[in-house]
């Protein structure tokens, strides 16, 4: 690591204050940052601490919905009893994601955070990533792209997001909550974070110095049929190969409200809302799933190495709508 | 070791933490080593006072802000039953408790865990009194070279509380359900799983864990 400041920010205020200067960086647990910094793929001036902000609490909102402040860990938003009750959908998707260990220090703003987890971001040894280095060309591209999108990928960058939480977030509509030196916003989950296009080096929508404050969803309708399938490589502690947020309301036998989204395809979580829509006014089915896996998969265009995808990704969509449709 | 007798003379961890400043000396060349190739506009920054209460003894450090917990715990203090396996968080050689809940410390920032409670495997047992864990390691013969153990260790102390108090885990059939949680082996792998064992001593950790867990 290249030595760097560090200061803990006794405020919001005084955490954008500082988290505006040259080189500053937020550190909420550190698991992805430090992590990167010990590689040298950041090389921050200063650490702003975030992570003992009062943004570490867990609230059902006055509309019914839920709010999550970003430095909540990840084991605790996990644990909490409204979460598992009413969002179980974002509990199985926490407790998919990274070790125990890591659990309890990563925060649910850094998980919106995380960087790709693309070897040749990840390994400075590599000279070509448009992430890491702009303008500088793609390893990946012509390398080992196995783990690598299927979906919504540029000629720049064909890097995935890792994180498992954020795919649940986004099925479910999540909203954003960001202050910044312009004050404070809200933004959709779904415009958060970014396709690569022709500036990989930015993964979210979020201006320089802006602070995530929270993360909030709608009141749950979901609570009864909710499946987070992670398909890896090995069976715990690995980033997903394809992962499915799925969530049904179910009415009488069809559907009334459907959540869907893909993980570990694309540089942002995948949701579809044509894909939600094929499934709407149904009985779930063989017919109603596949329609939905089209509409997730359309336009799907795979690296030379990870064409298994599309098909992992059809078959994991059915299994998790079924496993969700078939719960009490 | 915490409970050795004072008038018994130098204990293991008076020693230690000796050997620690000792040892300590060559890391602060190597440190400045590393400073004099980095450009003059990342020049060190200036080192802060951070207090670590590990074992329940305070220690009052100086040390840069890149200094991580694991390296204050081992070069600092000397406390080096705290193992550096990867150094990224993947292996789990590093776990210690931080207010009684587990974290990697090689990715933690010292300066970050200023104040707070640490709990390393020399606070675990003593060699006179092994914590339950302890003994039922060595009962099920749950380690071969002993490198990862102590971050096994002190993970598995964690995994029994978290497990107590109801918490959730990726092999929990509904997580709506609360309430104590059953360690079967489908629990308590998917519970280790930040704990490697080059080893692979698994299903014996698997057994000593089962073991204090069903006791």
């Amino acid at each position: 690591m290249t030595p760097f400041d560090y200061q803990r920010a006794s405020s919001i205020d005084e955490a954008v204050r500082l988290g505006a200067q040259p080189g500053a960086m937020f550190l909420g647990g550190g698991t992805n940052l430090v992590d990167l910094a010990k590689g040298g793929v950041v090389r921050p001036r200063l650490l702003v601490d975030v992570s003992r902000l009062p943004l570490a609490s867990i609230a059902e909102t006055p509309a019914g919905g839920l709010h999550i402040g970003a430095a909540v860990r990840n084991s605790d938003a996990a644990n909490h009893p409204l979460v598992r009750r009413r969002w179980p959908l974002l509990a199985q998707a926490l407790v998919a994601g990274a070790s125990a260990q890591l659990r309890n220090m990563a925060t649910v703003g850094g998980n919106l955070l995380q960087r790709t987890r693309c070897a040749y971001f990840y390994d400075v040894g590599f000279e070509h990533c448009n992430k890491r280095a702009p303008g500088s060309g793609c390893d990946a591209i012509a390398g080992v792209n196995r783990q690598h999108a299927i979906l919504g990928a540029s000629p720049s960058c064909i890097a995935t997001h890792p994180s498992d939480l954020c795919v649940a977030l986004a099925a479910l509509r999540a909203v954003v909550r960001v202050r910044g030196p312009r004050g404070e916003r809200t933004v959709a989950f779904a415009d958060f974070h970014r396709l690569p296009g022709d500036a990989p080096q930015r993964d979210t929508t979020l201006a320089d110095g802006e602070l995530v404050t929270a993360v909030e969803l709608p009141p749950s309708r979901f609570e009864r049929h909710a499946h987070y399938l992670k398909v890896r490589d090995r069976a715990s502690y690995a980033f997903a190969l394809v992962s499915v947020a799925a969530a049904l309301e179910l009415q009488d036998g069809r559907v009334r409200d459907a959540a869907l989204a893909l993980g570990g395809v694309a540089h942002k979580p995948w949701r579809v809302p044509a894909a939600e829509q094929a499934l709407v006014g149904r009985p779930l089915s063989a017919d109603s799933m596949a329609a939905a896996a089209d509409a997730l998969l359309a336009g799907a265009a795979p690296q030379t190495r990870n064409g298994f995808k599309v098909t992992m990704a059809r078959r994991a969509v059915a299994r998790a709508l079924q496993v969700a449709g078939e719960q009490a | 070791m915490s409970s050795q007798d004072p008038s018994a003379g130098p204990s293991r961890r008076h020693f230690l933490q000796s050997a620690g400043v000792l040892a300590g000396t060559p890391l602060v060349g190597a440190a400045a080593a590393r400073a004099a190739d980095v450009p003059p506009e990342e020049a060190p920054a200036i080192a802060r006072a951070v207090a670590l209460r590990v074992n329940g003894e305070i220690h009052t450090l100086r040390i840069e802000p890149r200094t991580t917990l694991l390296d204050a715990l081992r070069d600092e203090l000397g406390l080096t039953g705290t193992k550096r396996g990867c150094d990224r968080g993947q292996c789990g050689a590093c776990t210690v408790l931080v207010a009684g809940r587990r974290i990697n410390a090689c990715l933690a920032l010292a300066c970050a865990h200023d104040g707070d409670e640490i709990t390393t495997i020399e606070g675990l047992g003593t060699p006179e009194h092994l914590h339950p864990l302890q003994a039922a390691f060595i009962e099920t013969d749950a380690f071969q070279c002993g490198y990862c153990t102590p971050g096994q260790l002190c993970s598995a102390r964690a995994l029994l509380d978290e497990a107590r108090r109801g918490d959730c885990s990726a092999a929990t059939a509904d997580v709506r359900a609360v309430g104590p949680v059953v360690l079967d082996d489908a629990e308590i792998r998917e519970r280790m799983s930040g704990n490697l064992c080059r080893c692979g001593a698994y299903p014996n950790i698997v057994a000593a864990i089962r073991k204090v867990a069903s006791a």
